[in-house]
């Protein structure tokens, strides 16, 4: 079975619909690269996953857990589903170490202790484990950026999702947060990224996903669709980013 | 001007002028701490309640806030007898500024709770923490920082409005300053005496809140 259902969804704002008969089905292991115009509704997308959207019509399925039913726990389906913002969004009365075990010691039960061991084995893996006492404002975007990656990874989800999580960065400090997300590719991390990284779908992303004007216009293996757009629009938009 | 100063009468009542200030700042305290309770759930209630529960607390903060606090004092302790609840003057008192303090502490500690960025409380429900403790573990924190220095002064104005309560023969320190001119006759001495000491009152207390705020807010 599919980690990730998206069933003919539809999300309005108001009068506005934003997705309009929206499919995807992500199995696990698969890197999906999200692109398209801002207003499209990549990022409504990703929101609707782990329920932070309401949709107004179709179905969501998540590790077999329906998003969109009142009986689902969305609590227990978001610790399933991990999401990093472009604002990065580290608590920042909290120290690094305590944004991470957060969650885990409340939802999880375990001791403040355990927490602090996971938090350093997944600030290691971002390449910050010297920075497990700092404050988010004594790190740089790129620095808080990959906290906010860590601190979703203590709560061990099937499925990331990432939306423009480098727009917010200037080049530099976009390469080290690409690095780790290089990394958990390579260790078979399920993840879905809305991102302007052409150079980064085209070589880590096992499928492309183009959406234009609420709907998914382009769909297929990620450098080849980049290489070979079958529809106007996408070689339009590849067209304007590329240059 | 031939008028001769004399302070000796006021100064001799010290212990008298003692005991308002020990009333004075139990008022206040006691206000202050239950009034800051009344604010933060009733600033709760209208964020995240039911509409009737929203409706009600609009209507007791405007109603407590267009109104005299005098007013209230005394549809308290002389109207409410009228309906069969009676207090003392003291008890009158400190429900009447908590309430008081209550309905201006609502809307500050909501103007805080606002200005906490919905992408925290996001952050947090994404990481499948519950509404209660999103706003416990996410939101209060920032939330209070924020308000502080708003909340801080309520308190001092606060403390300076519990002279009204003399009015029901509270005995507060502005009570006492009115027994001592009544024997002295020493009107500018005693209240010029008792001005100086809401004062020196008031800075202990911002000397105070201040020393509060580095001590929890201001870490690292």
């Amino acid at each position: 079975m599919a980690l990730l259902e998206i069933d003919k969804i539809t999300k309005r704002f108001g009068t506005n619909t934003v997705l309009d008969d929206v499919s995807l089905t992500v199995d696990a292991g698969e890197i999906i690269a999200v692109i398209g115009r801002s207003g499209s509704g990549k990022s409504t997308m990703l929101r609707c996953i782990n329920g932070l959207e309401p949709i107004q019509g179709g179905r969501i399925t998540v590790d077999g857990m329906q998003v969109n039913d009142k009986a689902t726990d969305l609590r227990k389906l978001r610790q399933q589903v991990g999401i990093v913002f472009q604002s990065y969004n580290l608590f920042p009365h909290l120290s690094v170490s305590r944004n991470i075990t957060l969650a885990p010691t409340l939802i999880k039960g375990i001791t403040e202790a355990e927490g602090r061991e996971i938090a350093r084995e997944v600030l290691q893996r971002v390449g910050l484990e010297e920075k497990l006492d700092a404050y988010p404002d004594q790190l740089s975007g790129g620095q808080q950026q990959r906290v906010a990656i860590a601190r979703s990874l203590a709560m061990r989800p099937k499925l990331m999702l990432f939306d423009e999580i480098t727009s917010a960065l200037d080049p530099e400090l976009t390469g080290e947060v690409l690095k780790v997300l290089e990394d958990m590719a390579k260790s078979g991390m399920t993840m879905i990224l809305v991102t302007h990284e052409m150079g980064f779908a085209r070589r880590f992303g096992s499928r492309l996903v183009f959406m234009h004007e609420g709907r998914i216009r382009e769909e297929g293996p990620a450098a080849a669709t980049l290489a070979e757009p079958r529809t106007q629009e996408l070689e339009t938009f590849l067209g304007a980013v590329l240059h | 001007m031939s008028y001769t100063f004399q302070f000796r009468d006021v100064f001799a009542a010290w212990e008298f002028i003692l005991q308002g200030v020990a009333m004075t700042l139990y008022l206040s305290a006691v206000t202050m701490v239950l009034g800051l309770a009344i604010g933060v759930a009733c600033a709760a209630g209208r964020l995240y309640g039911p509409k009737p529960l929203r409706v009600l607390v609009g209507v007791y903060v405007e109603s407590i806030r267009n109104t005299p606090l005098l007013v209230q004092l005394f549809i308290i302790f002389f109207g409410l007898p009228s309906l069969g609840v009676r207090f003392d003057a003291t008890t009158a008192a400190v429900i009447t500024l908590a309430v008081n303090l209550g309905a201006y502490a609502t809307e500050i500690v909501r103007a805080g709770l606002e200005a906490v960025p919905k992408a925290q409380v996001e952050a947090g429900h994404s990481l499948g923490l519950s509404g209660l403790q999103v706003f416990r573990h996410i939101v209060l924190f920032p939330a209070l920082r924020m308000m502080y220095p708003s909340l801080a002064s309520q308190f001092i104005l606060l403390m300076l409005a519990t002279s009204i309560t003399s009015q029901i023969a509270v005995e507060d320190l502005f009570h006492v300053a009115s027994i001592i001119q009544s024997r002295t006759f020493r009107d500018f001495e005693v209240y010029t005496v008792i001005g100086v000491l809401y004062l020196l009152l008031a800075l202990v207390f911002r000397g105070g809140f201040a020393l509060l705020y580095q001590l929890v807010f201001a870490r690292r």
